[in-house]
């Protein structure tokens, strides 16, 4: 990976001014030194700020938990913010464009990488177990499929990539964003597209498509323009550990701005978001099949913004092995609790005993129950294979619980398009 | 023998499970407290559940745990902030010695006043406001009100442990005595004048969370310096949530101030007898209450020239505002500093001794950083684009303690004689028609997501939950 293109863009945590009382416990608690007042303002140097968020939750106000996209080399200094009287506007996309940030939009959520496995012939292929409907909600949009195969691909400019991990761990994930130009590619949230690596397979044929989910809603990550993102994490090694690089992981993370990729699909006419008003979407995912719900969730918070959409109710579990692993984490802890109930677990924290999605699942069992119970609650799961059947139980034992049939439920959420399984 | 396991009924990080002494003394005293606050807490609040702050612990995570829960079942916890190894004594004649982690002998009686006294603020102040919540403007503000209700408690909680812990039998008598008090009692007031004054209404309520707790604040960090160990660590865990006092009030304030400005553009005008028809707080009665609030509470630092200041540092007692941020020698011997006085009807500036003038270095530092806040609400009246500015009153008007005590004089600084204190006076002090005008607006607005006429909504809610959150439950 290019260094230049490693974290041009930085989310810069910034005080407001405006709300921010000066009551120095931010200061006092900061473990690095990274805050800092003049008589005037309290301030946190970019240089030093680790994002630990230990000031978060301690501040009164809640002036302390702003956020900005910047470029690196732009970061606001300690001596810019002391003069503040109020937090300075967002950058737009293009100011951060002509800075060199392509993957401007600063995702509201951080990507991580779902790197399905491709189907033979780069079909869409939902693996979906005996519980996951092969229908849509009802009131999902109509998806367009297969406007490009393996013999006609369209060719997409890569105008973002950026990487979103610490250097230094085991694995790195990419925030990539193509652009279709003037050709149609119309794609909705939990839609996949299919990318071809150039070269070919050892036995000298070209190389199968590999299938991504999008992570960016339907209007594009960048809302308005042709374009869409995805979340690449880097494979090298494969499910059982063995060391093997992934050819299309790699490619795409080592893409540069303004390279071509010959892509294929979109895929996927099952998974998909309701779009009624008060329908309510639980989701649940580990580490890599976070993407589809990014693209949700980030699709109702821009309805949420018109003021003109009254959303149902959000509700996240979502897995990692560790709080470092899990790249939404700062982001998504930014996100107003109204909107979207978050619920982490994390299944690798030294000294904890494993977490699964499925125990935070049962933690919440009685709010589980609740929406389970309101016809308009639609559930998502996206990860590996291997959580299906513990986040199915989980499912069954919060309905017993909620006085609810899994018999009849279950039947009801596979024949209604009420529950989408994607796993791998 | 009680079988409360109060190592897990108060959450604490001082051990107390294996602290015998202490926890028999606990065990007499939280039945008394908890009647205590039965009697003289938030008047009818006690089956409300209150979607609460509640410490468990010091570290960034475990202050700050936010639930529902009903106020006399608040977990009110011991907490000091982690020890630092080795600790030095900073200031004083015993400045370099390794800090005490017990009572000298010989500074027992001055350090036990110390705790008394700021300890009475605290149980005082909930008194004061015990029936805000009858008229409370919101469900957000009542939230805010019982938050800083249920952590003036655990100041006392945290107090009446190092009378307990430190002081022996005198300590549990003065336990006791703290929670016999009450504000504004004629035959037993609380020790701080200030503290027997009434809050009278949620303008009072937010003038007081901005001015006199902020002089808690700086009680308190000049404790948090403090060379027996104890009672600066407790002081400094104390800070944290006194800060969220002081953004009641100032956001408060702001708030009201807000609404006003809004008025005051929609109705295109000033005048005080049209906007007070339009049911919000004109800006002159806002500074009124303001020049109130802010002599009262710079009393509090007491007398501008004062022996047992001098002792208290020498002694290292207490120190000053950050005093581990300074740069002088933290002896203070031989250095002057200037004491304004009324000399024939006209201010001098007299040099006294720096050590017996500590009361009144204390007093200009939070002097200085009440204007902070001043100057913000000033922020809000521009943005409103009204010419009007809020100003701190002159450090000698309307005091009652010091040098300056009953000195005629403005606001803005000019010694007046009687005759014209008298005719402007309700210029400049809230009169009872501002009180009474207040009080008519005060009614109880508790739909989630209403607020009353005369203030505005916060900017964002509490723990980033939505404004129109359901913060009380009302059973």
């Amino acid at each position: 990976m290019n260094a230049a293109l490693e974290a041009i863009a930085i989310r810069q945590h910034l005080i407001d001014p405006e709300i921010c009382i000066r009551c120095n416990t931010c200061e006092s608690i900061c473990p690095v030194k990274a805050i800092t007042h003049d008589s005037r303002n309290y301030v946190v140097d970019a240089a030093k700020c680790n994002l630990c968020m230990d000031c978060i939750s301690p501040c009164p106000t809640g002036s302390i938990d702003n956020w900005r996209t910047v470029p690196r080399v732009k970061a606001y200094s300690v001596g810019e913010q002391f003069t503040w009287d109020a937090l300075p506007v967002e950058w737009t996309a293009e100011q951060l464009a002509a800075e060199g940030v392509a993957a401007a939009e600063a995702p509201a959520l951080e990507p991580v990488a779902p790197p399905l496995p491709a189907a033979a012939g780069g079909e869409a292929a939902f693996n979906a177990a005996a519980y996951g409907a092969t229908v849509p909600p009802w009131s999902a949009a109509h998806p367009y499929t297969n406007l490009y195969g393996a013999k006609n691909p369209t060719a997409a400019t890569v105008v973002g990539n950026v990487r979103v991990t610490a250097v230094g761990r085991e694995y790195d994930t990419h925030h990539v964003m193509l652009d279709f130009g003037s050709m149609p590619f119309p794609v909705l949230e939990g839609q996949s597209i299919g990318i071809l690596p150039p070269g070919t397979e050892a036995g000298g044929r070209p190389h199968h498509a590999r299938q991504y989910s999008i992570a960016s809603p339907r209007n594009g990550e960048r809302p308005g323009y042709n374009n869409l993102s995805l979340a690449v994490k880097r494979v090298l090694q494969d499910h059982q550990g063995r060391p093997v690089r992934g050819v299309a992981s790699n490619y795409l993370c080592d893409l540069k701005v303004g390279d071509k990729v010959q892509v294929i699909g979109p895929f996927g006419a099952s998974f998909l978001m309701p779009n009624h008003p008060r329908s309510n979407i639980v989701m649940i995912c580990t580490g890599t099949g976070s993407a589809p719900m990014r693209a949700m969730t980030e699709w109702r918070r821009r309805l949420r913004a018109t003021g003109k959409f009254e959303g149902g109710k959000l509700m996240l579990f979502f897995g990692a092995r560790t709080k470092e692993e899990l790249p939404y984490f700062g982001p998504l802890q930014n996100l107003p609790k109204d909107f979207i109930d978050i619920n982490f677990a994390f299944s690798r924290t030294p000294g904890q005993p494993r977490r699964y999605v499925q125990d935070a699942m049962r933690e919440r069992a009685a709010d589980l129950g609740a929406l389970l119970k309101d016809p308009d609650t639609f559930i998502y799961v996206c990860g590996l294979r291997s959580m299906e059947e513990g986040v199915v139980l989980a499912l069954s034992d919060a309905a017993e619980q909620a006085a609810l049939s899994w018999d009849v439920l279950g039947a009801a959420l596979k024949a209604q398009g009420r529950l989408h399984l994607e796993t791998y | 023998m009680s079988t409360i396991d109060y190592s897990d009924k108060i959450p604490n990080n001082v051990n107390l499970a294996e602290d015998r002494t202490l926890k028999r003394a606990l065990e007499q005293w939280q039945p008394n407290y908890l009647k205590w606050w039965g009697d003289m807490g938030p008047d009818g609040s006690q089956d409300f559940e209150v979607y609460l702050r509640t410490a468990v612990s010091v570290d960034p995570q475990g202050w700050a745990q936010f639930g529902y829960v009903k106020m006399p079942e608040y977990r009110w916890g011991i907490f000091l902030n982690p020890g630092e190894k080795d600790r030095k004594i900073h200031f004083g004649d015993h400045k370099g010695e390794a800090a005490w982690q017990d009572v000298p002998g010989e500074h027992r009686a001055n350090l036990r006043r110390i705790i008394v006294t700021q300890g009475d603020t605290e149980p005082a102040s909930v008194e004061q406001q015990r029936h805000l919540g009858l008229t409370c403007p919101s469900q957000y503000d009542l939230r805010n009100l019982f938050q800083v209700n249920v952590e003036e408690g655990r100041h006392l909680w945290a107090m009446v442990y190092l009378l307990h812990k430190y002081f022996g039998r005198d300590g549990r008598e003065e336990g006791e005595a703290l929670l016999q008090r009450r504000s504004g009692d004629h035959d037993h007031p609380r020790i701080l004048r200030a503290f027997n004054e009434e809050t009278p209404d949620w303008l009072a309520f937010f003038m007081f969370t901005y001015f006199t707790d902020r002089d808690g604040k700086f009680q308190l960090c000049a404790l948090a310096e403090s060379s027996f160990d104890p009672l600066a660590r407790t002081t400094k865990f104390m800070l944290t949530e006194e800060a969220h006092h002081m953004f009641v009030g100032e956001s408060g304030v702001s708030r009201v101030i807000n609404r006003t400005c809004q008025a005051m553009n929609e109705l295109k005008t000033d005048d005080v007898a049209t906007l007070r028809s339009a049911g919000v707080i004109d800006l002159p009665t806002i500074q009124r209450y303001l020049n109130f609030h802010f002599s009262v509470t710079i009393d509090l630092f007491g007398a501008d020239e004062s022996s047992n200041a001098a002792t208290f540092y020498s002694s290292g007692l207490k120190g000053r505002f950050e005093e581990g941020k300074r740069a002088d020698d933290h002896l203070l011997k031989g250095q002057t500093y200037k004491v304004l006085s009324l000399q024939g009807g006209q201010f001098v500036e007299r040099e006294v001794p720096m050590l017996n003038a500590l009361n009144e270095v204390l007093r200009d530092d939070y002097i200085k950083d009440s204007v902070g806040g001043v100057e913000r609400w000033n922020k809000v009246v521009e943005k409103a684009g009204i010419a009007f500015r809020l100003k701190v009153p002159h450090k000698a008007f309307h005091r009652n303690i010091g040098a300056l005590a009953g000195a005629k004089v403005s606001p803005d600084g000019r010694v007046v004689s009687d005759a014209e204190w008298n005719a402007n006076v309700e210029m400049w002090l809230p009169s009872g028609a501002d009180r009474a005008f207040v009080a008519s607006l005060m009614g109880r607005v508790v739909e989630p997501g209403r607020f009353a006429n005369w203030i505005a909504p916060p900017t964002i809610g509490i723990n980033r939950q939505p404004v129109d959150f359901e913060y009380v439950r009302f059973n």
